[in-house]
């Protein structure tokens, strides 16, 4: 019961701070928003018991995604600077008729689709601890991820060196 | 109890959120900010369905994971981006974005 009430309340919070992430004019009140977004998802996680989950996506998304727009906005906007060139409004109102209609469908889709009508309740922490994820991520048998785990690695290190070579100055 | 209609309803709400502020925004870093909304409705599918059909195993897990960490880096790289945009336009706005168009 209670996970229940927990969950609607972090619905409530993620549904209406996503929408006020688009629509705000000041792009620091949508980073804000953003923020406020991720953690909703980040207790959502904990709510399924996805412990780890949750806390990686408070530390990567709130304390490395969400710090770096602030500084890309500090660097790139000017004081004051809004959204300056705000589209017609024949254009916003395709945009929302599409993302209404698209909405539309994908719910009708969800609905009357028969999934299976189990409690998502978290389970105990015996099933996922960190020392298993730990041994899987780093295995190479039946249950182990260690070749997309090198591959996201090396995919980190491509980035670095992209975003120094595209930001630098010529 | 929670089961799955309330996550796939719910991500599916935040998708088409993402997709409107994509839609509608003129900024490039209101525009990543849709992005990340979309992803993250993507990953809470991922975790969900996980829970539902194979509550032993952690495949949606571990693709999260490397979700997140894949669009740390898709961020990393699309602020470097608009870093150099803001260089050579002084500012951020996708309709000045029109040099390569001939």
């Amino acid at each position: 019961m209670a996970t229940t009430i927990i969950f609607y309340i972090l619905a409530a919070i993620i549904l209406i701070c996503a929408f006020l992430a688009v629509t705000t004019n000041r792009i620091m009140r949508a980073a804000t928003y953003l923020l406020f977004v991720l953690f909703g998802t980040a207790g959502l996680y904990f709510l399924m018991g996805f412990t780890f989950l949750g806390s990686v996506q408070v530390m990567v998304y709130a304390g490395g995604v969400v710090v770096l727009y602030i500084f890309a906005l500090m660097l790139t906007e000017r004081q004051g600077s809004n959204e300056k060139s705000p589209i017609s409004l024949a254009k916003k109102i395709v945009a929302l008729m599409a993302s209404l209609g698209g909405a539309a469908i994908i719910l009708f889709v969800i609905l009357t689709h028969k999934f299976l009508d189990a409690a998502l309740t978290a389970p105990n922490e015996q099933l996922i601890s960190v020392k298993l994820l730990g041994q899987q991520i780093l295995s190479s048998g039946k249950y182990g991820y260690l070749l997309p785990f090198e591959a996201v690695s090396v995919l980190l290190l491509a980035c670095i060196i992209a975003g120094l070579i595209i930001a630098r100055k010529r | 109890m929670i089961n799955i209609y309330g996550f796939l309803i719910l991500s599916a709400l935040m998708l088409f959120i993402g997709i409107y502020g994509f839609l509608t925004r003129r900024n490039t870093l209101a525009i990543l900010i849709s992005i990340e909304l979309m992803l993250n409705a993507a990953d809470i599918n991922f975790a969900a369905f996980n829970r539902l059909l194979f509550p032993s195993g952690q495949e949606g897990y571990f693709f999260t994971l490397f979700s997140v960490a894949i669009s740390a880096a898709e961020t990393a790289v699309a602020i470097a981006v608009m870093i150099n945009i803001y260089r050579s336009l002084k500012n951020n706005f996708v309709d000045n974005l029109d040099k390569l168009k001939w």
